[in-house]
């Protein structure tokens, strides 16, 4: 026992500090975390030093004040009455809004290519392909511009819509009869109830009723229709025939909300030529356009990438022994294919929605105010508070990117396959 | 004569009867791959009981062969009938024709994103229409049988490679298939797992199943097999019981395959 | 005999079927043209569409195309000899514009009678990454590779020689101080290098290079950083920041892997903040508050500042490449290094490096293409990237106004010949590691 206990317990030296493994990594951090303490307290002294200096100091009280500029696009009401939080939350709104719309097409149109890149087809193959390879290596920026320019420049003047002496218009609409794209606005149907139910207030903005029933009653269809499902299922394992289900998902997702549209007294109005500009429908910013349409093409074509790398990560043996078990192509993609490859291409999928949100800050380059636009903008132009309004832009991004990432994780770690 | 893994243990032969019954015909059958020709003029008969063994160097149509049985691959002239349904685009020949011919892979290809027991009741429920219970069932008894019952909740990832092999035969058997294709079961399964998988198709023949066996086992097909079929450039070069092909080959391709593969 | 094979147990072929040709329909351009193109109705309706397509994009950009005009003096010219040439109502392209001012687009406001330094340096790069690419060519190469950023420092920005000499001389001395005390002590060796360098650096090396430029006067005409623009900018941030990301996204990489909890989080929280906000925050963050975090009265150059911002932002990614190549690696190196006696810098350094860095080379060149891309953003801080910077630059000019396909034609053209090269160089590389780890 003496022998063991009684390894000669060398005394501290302090050379063990970097030669020891027990007391290395310590000495490490330790010095490490100096560094950046140092580093952090030069960095904010000279700031202070600096704001001092200017006669400035830092905080965010400016968020209360006036902010005096109009922002042409908003979701929610504003006025240049309002303050410059105020502002903020236009421009995050209108970030949000390009993402959003530009996240669902780029995914629509991105599967779309994605999968006709892989079709038989030849011809139809090579086009993907160009499309594919032009939309990513050029930059982004360039796309913005391109669509914005072509758009204020090759487009008409809203008057030259109006027919002639001769009854006939120089230009006609687009997309039968609904669209004129001008070189101010594209004009657009609008949306409108005549049975609304009105707004209501939640705290911070309004918010219409009528929105809110729309989507309260598309959650309940998404959930009746699962019950239904669950039920096919459920009769499927007792007696092996699976009930037909296609025609009632579609009665539970178009039935009710077709009848609350109409209770609503949903119509839609078109846009039309009223003295020199379009009235009736909804008058979409050149800019607002541009930068929807090129961030959809730029994304659409990484999605198109990940969803054909994707489905191409699925060996054919998978396919070939659904197919030797009896399983019909169809079912063998929903049940087999779809459910490994939706594995590999959702990961790429949510980084692309992130890309796309950070690359929505391109807004800068056509003059659309989103939260680059207003907060790190004009707000920071009018207020002169640099450091609080990029340091608060950063972080409104950074809790966007951080959300978009944690749901990611999470779906990750759901889906991810037991491997041993 | 060769280094047998398989005939440690006596094989009952009794329920091997042959009987007279044709399962598969193929008659003057050719496949090209682009230009190439793939299988030449290739004639067989299986009845319905006969074991079968087909070897030959790689690249000589074997795989090819087996997998235009159920249609994996399409062949071009000639005609393939499996069970009195011929084989031509029409899908529901195809249909009827692939749930009675059961197959296995070289490379498993069991569905990651299933249980063991998800993966042998998937067919069985969506194109059998087995209500769940019983597919659960049978699927129970099939993994008994190759001796994996306790790993039915497992996904295949946690599964050696013998292990998912057994899984994917007893996938097959739960179709009840009448006919079954082995397409080189054991080829990519290290040594001391073949004889696992291989005394399970041994276990199935003894009970009388139709087997189409693509692979290099010697042992297996002196063990088991009525009848072995040599393949060199895409051709049926010899076929012969397996006594008299192992020991008095007639064509110098065969001997000279022989001699390689059995390292004499 | 073929027939009655089938049924007789025993059968030997004894003459081999020769290959036979297929049958028509299942052959040549008529089988490639019935399975490619129309193979159901699905396919067919898919080709006649994609015929449709191509037709029509012909039919519009076509004539725009061969009505082109390459010698005007401005856009109102162009038009006319359109017109002249073609009829009333013709459209066509006005090439002139690049002929005119193509040296804008590609050196920006870069003085005329200089524009043999930025070409120079551009040539000096091949020269300089080339060993670095092929392993057939001689080691000493890689000494012009290390010498190569200060020479293109001093061709493209020019000033006294002495003082790119001097910054060569910190590292001089850095080295001297090493070689000197390491024999001492190891950890007093690397020290010493440290604050001994940056020493000579802040108090020394200024003086010493104008003490030395009054002696013997000696250097190149100095061009402002307002000056650069087009291409020469773009390539230029590009080239410095992808070169200087690449040791700190290693750097990150190894910290993200490493088993001290400090040091492994600080890495998270850099590479994640980084990865969170756009590239333009961070830009302006060069431009508007980089001012606010140095000593009060410092003001230094802001393509210098840009590219600290643009480093930054592209090590992080770097750092996941080079994460995701680490991973990679299987642990057997890492245990069979640790086997052989190395300590962790040397395992890193022969090891693991080597081999996490030849997995992400596919990875790092994609990082370089998004880079390259991004550099048009520094067009929001003013600098003169050749999409928006020069493009506007020249539509403000009278004689252009109103221009805009064939600039962002011309500048889109060469984004993609760059950009498309690399991809395919990585694709390239892609197949050839596969094929060498077979």
């Amino acid at each position: 026992m003496a022998m063991i206990t009684d390894v000669p317990k060398d005394s501290f030296r302090l050379s063990m500090l970097i030669y020891d493994t027990r007391y290395r990594s310590l000495t490490i951090q330790v010095l490490v975390f100096f560094l950046v303490m140092a580093g952090a307290a030069w960095l904010v002294d000279n700031a202070y030093r600096n704001l001092g200096a200017l006669g400035k100091d830092f905080n965010f009280s400016f968020l209360n004040n006036r902010a005096g500029y109009d922002i042409p696009q908003r979701l929610v009401e504003y006025t240049n009455d309002s303050t410059h939080g105020r502002a903020l939350l236009i421009g995050l709104l209108n970030t949000l809004l390009v993402a959003v719309l530009g996240c669902a097409a780029a995914t629509v149109l991105g599967t779309f290519v994605g999968v006709l890149r892989l079709s038989k087809n030849w011809l139809v193959g090579r086009l993907m392909t160009v499309f594919v390879e032009v939309m990513r290596n050029v930059p982004l920026l360039l796309w913005i511009l391109l669509i914005y320019t072509v758009l204020i420049e090759a487009m008409p003047a809203p008057n030259a819509y109006k027919p002639g002496p001769d009854g006939v218009a120089a230009w006609q609409m687009q997309f039968f009869h609904s669209v004129a794209i001008t070189n101010r606005y594209t004009a657009i149907p609008d949306p409108l109830f005549s049975r609304s139910l009105g707004d209501i207030d939640i705290v911070i903005f309004k918010i219409g009723i009528d929105f809110l029933l729309i989507v309260a009653v598309l959650v309940g269809s998404f959930f009746a229709n699962r019950a239904l499902l669950a039920n096919a299922g459920k009769v499927q394992e007792a007696t092996g025939d699976r009930p037909v289900t296609w025609w009632k998902s579609l009665l539970i997702w178009f039935g009710p909300i077709a009848a609350v549209l109409i209770a609503l007294g949903f119509h839609v109005e078109y846009p039309t030529l009223q003295g020199f500009n379009f009235t009736g429908g909804l008058n979409v910013s050149n800019s607002f356009v541009a930068l929807w349409l090129a961030l959809t093409l730029y994304t659409s074509a990484y999605i198109a990438e990940a969803v054909r790398a994707g489905i191409l990560a699925i060996s054919k043996g998978q396919s070939e022994a659904a197919f030797a078990l009896g399983l019909r192509p169809g079912r063998t993609m929903n049940l087999v294919v779809l459910p490994q490859a939706m594995r590999v291409i959702v990961p790429p999928l949510i980084s692309q929605y992130l890309n796309l949100t950070k690359n929505s800050s391109l807004a800068i380059a056509v003059g659309y105010l989103d939260l680059r636009g207003t907060l790190g903008g004009i707000t920071l132009n009018q207020t002169g508070r640099e450091l609080e309004c990029v340091l608060l832009m950063m972080l409104i991004y950074l809790a966007i990117s951080l959300t978009i990432s944690g749901v990611m994780n999470i779906y990750n770690s759901t889906v991810k396959l037991k491997e041993r | 004569m060769a280094d047998t893994t398989t005939t440690e243990r006596a094989i009952d032969r009794s329920h091997m009867q042959v009987s007279d019954e044709v399962a598969i015909q193929i008659t003057a059958m050719n496949k090209w791959y682009g230009t190439f020709h793939v299988l030449r003029d290739i004639n067989m008969t299986v009845n319905r009981g006969e074991r079968i063994v087909i070897c030959g160097p790689s690249g000589s149509g074997k795989s090819t062969l087996i997998r235009c049985i159920n249609r994996l691959e399409e062949h071009q002239a000639g005609r393939i009938v499996v069970d009195g349904t011929e084989l031509t685009s029409d899908l529901k020949n195809i249909d009827k024709v692939r749930s009675e011919v059961g197959m296995v892979f070289q490379h498993f290809n069991l569905f990651p994103h299933l249980t063991i027991l998800e993966n042998c009741t998937l067919a069985p429920i969506w194109v059998r229409k087995t209500p769940k219970k019983e597919a659960n069932e049978t699927a129970m008894h099939y993994l008994e049988k190759v001796k994996i019952p306790e790993q039915a909740n497992k996904y295949p990832g946690q599964l050696s490679g013998g292990q998912q092999q057994r899984v994917a035969i007893a996938r097959s058997l739960c179709m009840k298939p009448r006919i079954m294709l082995f397409d080189e079961p054991t080829s990519a399964l290290d040594p001391e797992m073949i004889k696992e998988v291989l005394d399970t198709m041994i276990e199935l023949a003894e009970e009388g199943m139709t087997m189409l066996c693509v692979t290099h086992e010697m042992g297996f097909a002196q063990a088991v097999a009525n009848r072995v079929i040599f393949m060199d450039q895409g051709q049926i070069v010899e076929q012969n019981e397996p006594k008299e092909f192992f020991n008095n080959p007639q064509s110098d391709r065969t001997k000279l395959f022989l001699s390689q593969i059995l390292g004499h | 005999m073929s027939g009655m094979h089938a049924d007789s147990a025993a059968f030997v072929r004894d003459s081999m079927l020769p290959q036979k040709a297929p049958p028509v329909t299942e052959a040549g351009a008529v089988k490639w043209v019935r399975e490619n193109l129309f193979s159901g109705w699905f396919n067919t309706t898919l080709t006649i569409l994609g015929i449709l397509a191509i037709y029509w994009i012909f039919s519009h950009a076509w004539p725009w195309f061969r009505h082109g005009v390459w010698v005007a003096e401005t856009i109102q010219d162009c038009r006319r000899i359109v017109t002249e040439r073609w009829g009333e109502g013709a459209t066509g392209a006005c090439w002139a514009v690049l002929r005119e001012r193509w040296t804008q687009f590609v050196f920006g406001f870069y003085p005329n009678d200089l524009y043999w330094r930025p070409v120079l340096a551009f040539a000096l790069l091949f020269v300089a990454i080339a060993p670095v690419l092929f392993n057939g060519l001689p080691r000493k190469m890689l000494w012009f590779t290390l010498a190569f950023p200060f020479i293109a420092v001093f061709l493209l920005w020019g000033g006294s020689v002495w003082s790119i000499l001097s910054i060569i001389a910190v590292f001089g001395v850095a080295w001297l101080a090493y070689s000197v005390l390491t024999p001492v002590n190891g950890a007093l060796g690397i020290a010493g290098a440290v604050v001994l360098a940056l020493a000579y650096w802040v108090f020394l090396s200024g003086a010493v290079a104008d003490q030395l430029q009054s002696i013997i006067p000696l250097g190149l005409e100095p061009v402002r950083s307002d000056k650069f623009g087009g291409f020469v900018l773009s390539i230029v941030i590009g080239v410095a920041c992808i070169t200087l990301s690449l040791p700190f996204g290693i750097v990150l990489a190894l910290g993200r892997q490493s088993d001290m909890f400090l040091v492994k989080y600080l890495s998270v929280c850099f590479i994640e903040f980084i990865r969170g906000v756009p590239l333009i925050t961070l830009l302006f963050t060069a431009s508007l508050l980089l001012n606010y975090f140095l000593p009060p009265g410092t003001n230094f150059d802001i393509i210098l500042r840009v590219i600290i911002m643009v480093t930054l932002f592209a090590s992080a990614y770097i750092a996941e490449v080079i994460r995701g190549g680490l991973a990679a690696l299987p642990r057997g190196q890492y245990e069979a290094a640790n086997a052989l006696g190395l300590d962790y810098g040397l395992a890193q350094r022969f090891i693991i490096l080597p081999q996490a860095l030849k997995i992400s080379i596919p990875g790092i060149v994609s990082s370089f293409i998004g880079l390259f891309k991004d550099t048009t953003l520094v067009v929001f801080v003013g600098l003169l990237d050749p999409l928006k910077g020069i493009t506007d630059a020249v539509r403000a000019s009278t004689d252009w106004k109103g221009i805009y396909w064939e600039p962002y034609i011309f500048v889109g053209f060469l984004f993609f010949l760059m950009c498309f090269g690399m991809s395919r160089y990585s694709m390239y590389l892609e197949r050839k590691l596969k094929t060498d780890h077979r």
